[in-house]
């Protein structure tokens, strides 16, 4: 039963505990003051090693040549261009939360946006480098960028998907910081204002860039959110829909299809989502945030996982319809012999991707399950681990075998500075993660003392009295 | 810049905040800024400040990106080096329009952000006078300027019943100033104007 009569119970406070300002002011910055603790180092350390393998992967990659990797005629993108894409992916429900939350009004987003936008800046980063590297002359890397050159007439294509990305990716990332920077700038202050040392008040001085919390600048810095939240929203559609173009617009079986981009971008919020709720879980209990970042945020993430993963699972059945029905013959061999016959060499990564993105995520029909912590983060990697099969599978199970048979490599594996590479990005995510979470507001502040006195746990109560009144008489005390 | 006098009002609640800043404007005072620690909505229009036109300035941005892009992407292709690509036509506008929205959104955004700090006067290294310590942490602060013929043993009087936690006289150079921000002195030290 409720304990409101005008409003619906299952709008859960968004604020637990009674706050004032200044205890919100407190309990945010506190992490930023304190010494961290030991599941801090603890995760830091394991980040750095993971980021150390990575370098050494990428130092044999650059010396010694793409040889390193295991791409082969056929296979020509194995697992570079697989985590490229998955990590893209990961980046959106970042941009999602922060932009098109804003846009919606979803109060809920206070809480986790600024981590979210984190995660999405340092997925970007970690996906970036797998094109870049694929490229084997890394050191020739900006002939990408068009330019006046000294190369003669030479440009690049702009008819070329692949050229669409390099914008696509680079605009992405640097709207991205701007909104996540932009919505940085009042929390640094507040940090400025309260520091104790010299350091660290010239350190966030410099990061505010002098803001004092002036009403004009409040009124230029929302519409300035509204309308790069605005820009951000089409912007996310976009970057994983040219990110598919990279399949959709060529004729391979199992890439020419015109249900690419809203299955990546589905499949791209799917896997983010469940990556911040990896993130919120670590972080909200290494920072002492379970009352900012509520039990109700979580389920809140679990319902879009739910929908999303829903969403992929009917983009895997009609791709599925569309193979047998188009009466292409390649189309249909890809499908139900490379991909959909658990008994073919790579049938066990379809499989695994219908398991875990389309059947567990359904146990989030459950509310007692979308609110269990537990199962929260065990399905949050199950998602993740589905994800990156549905980008391998697209990408190996349509090239390893092509229409010339004698070409066929019977089973792509990747080498050691292949995965090294991967587990690199890893290190390089987390390291930064466990940085930001250290030296940055991760909940932000103003956001949440906005939101405090509408959803927060006091205010809910300091209502109730209100609340029971009958009609009458509230109709009769608040006519005026 | 000189300092300039200031009668500094602080609040602890918003309630109060919005009935004082209204109280202020029609008792004909002239405020200086009201800052406060989160957005409060409708506070610019009780303040009068005029609505933005950051998002003129965005669209402006938008469309400059737009033209580059196409612009660029028609001389290189139709002019300077005319080549086939995918069996497309040298003008290929379908396959432009990809780069075209990207570059749309990088220059409305670029664009804003660096309008955004220019009319805020936001940089790195920039300081500026802070009113209250608290003010970007749970204090609302009203600061109102002493012109001439203001008297401000009067205006310290007018607070009296506007439910503030506290009533101060500050001089301060209002302005901006590069300057580093472990320093406890101001950079600019004129003497504060007199005040009648």
């Amino acid at each position: 039963m409720s304990l409101f009569k005008y409003e619906s119970e299952l709008r859960e406070p968004l604020v637990k505990g009674s706050k004032s300002y200044h205890q919100i002011t407190e309990d945010l910055v506190a992490p930023i003051e304190v010494k961290p603790g030991k599941l801090w180092y603890i995760g830091f350390f394991i980040s750095l090693c993971l980021l150390l393998f990575g370098v050494i992967s990428v130092y044999t990659e650059v010396v010694y040549g793409i040889g390193q990797w295991n791409l082969n005629k056929t296979v020509g993108w194995g697992w570079d261009i697989t985590n490229f894409v998955w990590w893209v992916g990961i980046g959106h429900a970042g941009t999602l939360i922060s932009a098109i939350l804003l846009l919606f009004r979803q109060g809920w987003r206070t809480g986790v946006n600024r981590a979210a936008e984190a995660m999405t800046i340092f997925a970007v980063m970690c996906a970036g480098q797998f094109p870049i590297f694929h490229m084997g002359r890394v050191w020739d890397g900006f002939f990408v960028m068009p330019y006046p050159n000294t190369r003669g007439p030479l440009w690049p294509n702009f008819d070329s998907p692949l050229l669409w990305d390099v914008f696509a990716i680079s605009t992405y990332f640097t709207v991205s910081v701007l909104f996540w920077y932009t919505g940085l700038l009042p929390d640094f202050a507040t940090v400025r204002d309260r520091a104790k040392t010299k350091l660290r008040k010239l350190l966030y001085g410099i990061a505010s860039f002098g803001w004092t919390g002036s009403t004009k600048h409040w009124q230029r810095h929302e519409a300035l959110s509204l309308v790069l939240a605005g820009l951000a929203t089409p912007l996310v559609l976009s970057v994983h829909t040219i990110v598919s173009f990279d399949f959709a617009t060529s004729v391979i079986p199992g890439w020419h299809t015109t249900i690419f981009p809203p299955y990546f971008v589905a499949g791209a919020v799917f896997s983010g989502f469940a990556m911040v709720n990896s993130l919120l879980l670590i972080v909200r209990k290494m920072m002492n945030l379970q009352q900012y970042i509520t039990i109700g945020h979580i389920e809140a993430m679990n319902k879009v996982i739910v929908l999303t993963g829903s969403i992929v699972g009917v983009a895997y059945l009609s791709e599925l319809f569309i193979a047998w029905y188009s009466g292409n013959r390649y189309e249909a061999y890809a499908f139900f012999y490379s991909r959909a016959d658990l008994f073919s060499p790579l049938g066990w990564s379809y499989w695994g991707m219908i398991a875990f993105n389309v059947l567990s995520p359904q146990i989030f029909w459950f509310r007692k399950m979308r609110r269990n912590l537990f199962v929260t983060f065990f399905m949050s990697i199950i998602v993740n681990i589905g994800m990156w099969f549905e980008r391998f599978v697209i990408i190996v199970t349509s090239i390893y075998r092509d229409y010339v048979p004698s070409a066929w490599t019977v089973y792509y594996h990747p080498t050691i500075w292949e995965m090294g590479f991967y587990i690199g990005t890893f290190g390089l995510f987390f390291t930064c993660f466990f940085l930001f979470s250290k030296y940055f507001p991760v909940i932000a502040i103003a956001e949440i003392k906005s939101i405090a006195k509408t959803s927060g746990d006091n205010h809910k109560w300091a209502v109730s009295p209100v609340e029971s009144k009958e009609p009458e008489v509230f109709a009769h005390e608040y006519a005026h | 810049m000189a300092k300039k006098k200031f009668v500094v009002a602080s609040f602890d609640d918003e309630a109060n905040l919005f009935p004082a800043v209204e109280k202020t404007r029609k008792a004909g005072y002239k405020i200086h800024d009201v800052y406060t620690p989160f957005p409060m909505h409708g506070l610019d229009h009780v303040m009068g400040l005029r609505e933005t036109s950051l998002h003129t300035a965005g669209f402006i941005y938008g469309i400059l990106g737009t033209c580059t892009a196409l612009g660029c992407m028609t001389w290189i292709f139709v002019s300077d080096w005319p080549q086939i690509y995918d069996g497309k036509p040298h003008f290929a506008l379908p396959a432009f329009i990809p780069i075209t929205f990207e570059l749309t959104v990088l220059f409305a955004a670029v664009g804003m952000v660096y309008t955004f700090c220019w009319l805020c006067q936001l940089a790195p290294f920039v300081k500026k006078h802070i009113f209250h310590p608290r003010q970007t942490d749970d204090i609302f602060v009203l600061a109102v300027e002493c012109t001439p013929g203001t008297d401000v043993a009067e205006l310290e009087r007018f607070f009296d019943d506007k439910g503030t936690v506290g009533v101060e006289i500050q001089d301060a150079e209002a302005g901006w100033w590069w300057g580093r921000f472990d320093k406890e002195q101001q950079i600019i030290n004129e003497n504060a104007v007199e005040v009648l």
